[in-house]
């Protein structure tokens, strides 16, 4: 107050002043741990000795010797592929027919969304009872009508298209993205496009589809960065599915039945956390960055409007 | 438009309609079957998202014995299954460590994300976009990248692990979302109102707790809610941190590891999963507005 500061001085101390939250905090939990990130890459540390230094040892660990790294980064670009695809395909169906529905939309949307609010890990529990085999409601439906359902979450060969289901289960979120930006498409243009006797399917090719494109992109970009970080639900799926009462501390072999559902950040945490070899937790940890980033720097250039500013 | 093509499509099918009568009968038979057909579908893929809850519901209430035997609906109706589970060694812990988690997490989050989401929508200062693009790669980043590190700096020297400190602190920072929800929300308020605060003598701090904060509270809800349902749900942070120590675990960490110690009562774990899910669902019906909002405004408001 009494200090005579000018005007731009003044005017950048304030600015700093509201962001220095987000300044602390970008510092001390992200550049600081990113770095560090690197510099254990390149050491031996098993988190009890001082870390040595032993140059690309970890790396070349990882990519020529680590048994479960391919079958980790293969299980990830798989869920990566084909769960982003189905879940924009069916979230974007599903806001389709939610803003066609004319009786009853609260409860329509309301039950698709639901779901979307499970926290993962109740969520997975429930599917791996659901699913369960022998006892599980889904089999004994299907038994039903005469169909013998698969073992699901106990063969390694139906354990990552369950994980697909739970995850199409909870398409609430991409539902309500997706039926926002299709009731944001002009109307005229739907009048226009009938006048010129469109069709449904050419009145989506060329009406709906271009004004929503940003957002298809939107949302295969963030599903792409959230399935790089696919954890938790196949962690405990894995866990339930095997039987194998856990107890704290108690080591098992991730990524039940037969690695099918192990993911990359799964083995982070296995090597870091179980194996405490903290070099080859760390080289993974920047092979999901460079993937990741690589990802984003894609959004930021095809979606530019992140970043307008009200002008 | 002009205000010359006062024709449009609505009018010109009127006009048809009026035309012919067999026409517009065959429109209107063309609606209703076309409502038919929205609505089946619609019925038939909501008893699909509806159908876990129910058969969930259902476990929850069984016997033991008949748990596990495949049966759809329960012979006798076990309500005690709820009471055993909450007497259940440690449940009652996990609510209160899942409601000091995200309960402060949620606190600490909205009070740090408010100035910041401000300065970054409405000053105007060198590397402001720079600044955003941060934001965003840390939004993006994936959790297990930079867990390493941070895991030895809590345990090595604050003596923190066992607890859920390390996760709850750093809220106070700043959280990227969060930072970027409420950016994109306070982007919509107009700007003549904070230029005509300044006018009127308001500070900046006083602007923003007077004039933008009532105005935003739709978006800081959708932050809060968002925040409160990350730390709910949040699986990966208690493991890391609370893991060792069962006097720390969330209701999210817990419920698994109640699944393994009650390896063959599915009737107890879904009554468990469904007391985990209960929370989440009723700030749901109580907030919903706040909550799609925030939704929306994350994936298509540019």
């Amino acid at each position: 107050m009494a200090l005579t500061l000018s005007g731009p001085a003044r005017r950048r101390l304030r600015t700093l002043g509201f962001l220095s939250p987000w300044l602390i905090g970008f510092g001390v939990f992200f550049a600081y741990p990113l770095i560090a990130t690197v510099y254990f890459s390149f050491m031996h540390y098993n988190q009890i000795k001082a870390p040595t230094f032993v140059g690309l040892r970890n790396w070349k660990y990882v990519f020529q010797d680590m048994p479960l790294f391919g079958p980790a980064l293969w299980n990830t670009l798989w869920l990566v592929v084909v769960m982003v695809a189905l879940r924009v395909v069916f979230g974007l169906s599903l806001g389709l027919l939610v803003t066609k529905i004319k009786s009853g939309v609260g409860f329509f949307r309301t039950a698709f969304y639901l779901p979307y609010l499970a926290p993962p890990v109740a969520a997975t529990v429930a599917f791996v009872f659901l699913l369960n085999p022998a006892t599980g409601p889904v089999n004994e439906v299907l038994s039903h009508i005469g169909l013998t359902g698969p073992n699901w979450f106990n063969d390694p060969s139906w354990a990552k298209p369950s994980l697909v289901m739970l995850s199409l289960w909870g398409i609430g979120d991409l539902m309500v993205v997706f039926m926002a930006a299709l009731l944001d498409v002009p109307k005229e243009q739907y009048e226009a496009a009938e006048l010129d006797g469109a069709g449904a399917w050419s009145r989506f090719r060329y009406v709906t589809w271009p004004s929503i494109t940003p957002i298809v992109m939107f949302a295969v970009v963030t599903g792409v960065v959230q399935t790089m970080q696919y954890y938790t639900q196949a962690l405990v799926a894995g866990k339930i599915a095997s039987g194998v009462s856990i107890g704290p501390g108690s080591v098992i072999q991730p990524g039940y039945p037969d690695h099918s559902t192990l993911t990359v950040p799964q083995l982070v945490y296995s090597m870091g956390f179980q194996n405490f070899n903290t070099g080859a937790a760390c080289v993974l940890s920047l092979v999901l960055f460079a993937i990741a980033m690589a990802v984003t720097m894609l959004l930021m250039r095809k979606r530019s409007g992140l970043l307008a500013a009200e002008d | 438009m002009t205000s010359t093509t006062p024709i449009t499509a609505p009018a010109v099918a009127a006009e048809r309609e009026r035309e012919s009568g067999p026409a517009r009968r065959r429109a209107r038979r063309r609606r209703v079957l076309h409502w038919i057909a929205v609505h089946s579908v619609a019925v038939a893929v909501a008893l699909l998202f509806v159908l876990p809850f129910v058969f969930v519901f259902l476990t929850s209430v069984m016997s033991d014995d008949q748990a596990m035997s495949g049966d759809l609906w329960p012979h006798a109706w076990h309500w005690e299954n709820y009471t055993t589970v909450f007497r259940t060694d440690g449940f009652l812990d996990w609510w209160k460590n899942s409601l000091i988690y995200a309960g402060l997490g949620t606190l600490f989050t909205v009070c740090s994300a408010i100035p910041v989401a401000y300065a970054l929508a409405k000053f105007r200062f060198r590397g402001r976009r720079t600044a955003m693009i941060l934001v965003i790669s840390t939004m993006m980043l994936p959790p297990q990248v930079i867990v390493i590190p941070m895991y030895l700096v809590w345990a090595q020297q604050f003596h923190l692990s066992g607890t859920l400190w390390p996760l709850i602190i750093p809220m106070a920072f700043g959280d990227a979302y969060s930072i970027f929800l409420l950016r994109q929300f306070l982007l919509t308020i107009p700007k003549e109102y904070i230029e005509s605060a300044k006018v009127d003598g308001c500070g900046e701090l006083r602007t923003l707790l007077r004039i933008v904060v009532p105005m935003a509270k739709p978006g800081i809800a959708a932050i809060a809610l968002f925040q409160f349902f990350y730390c709910w749900n949040d699986y990966f942070g208690p493991q890391i941190y609370a893991a060792q120590n069962p006097a720390s675990w969330t209701l999210s960490y817990g419920l698994e590891s109640f699944k393994s110690a009650h390896s063959v009562n599915w009737n107890l774990t879904m009554a468990a999963t469904l007391l985990v899910m209960a929370p989440v669902c009723i700030v749901f019906f109580f907030a919903q507005k706040a909550f799609v909002e925030g939704v929306t405004l994350t994936g298509v408001k540019g």
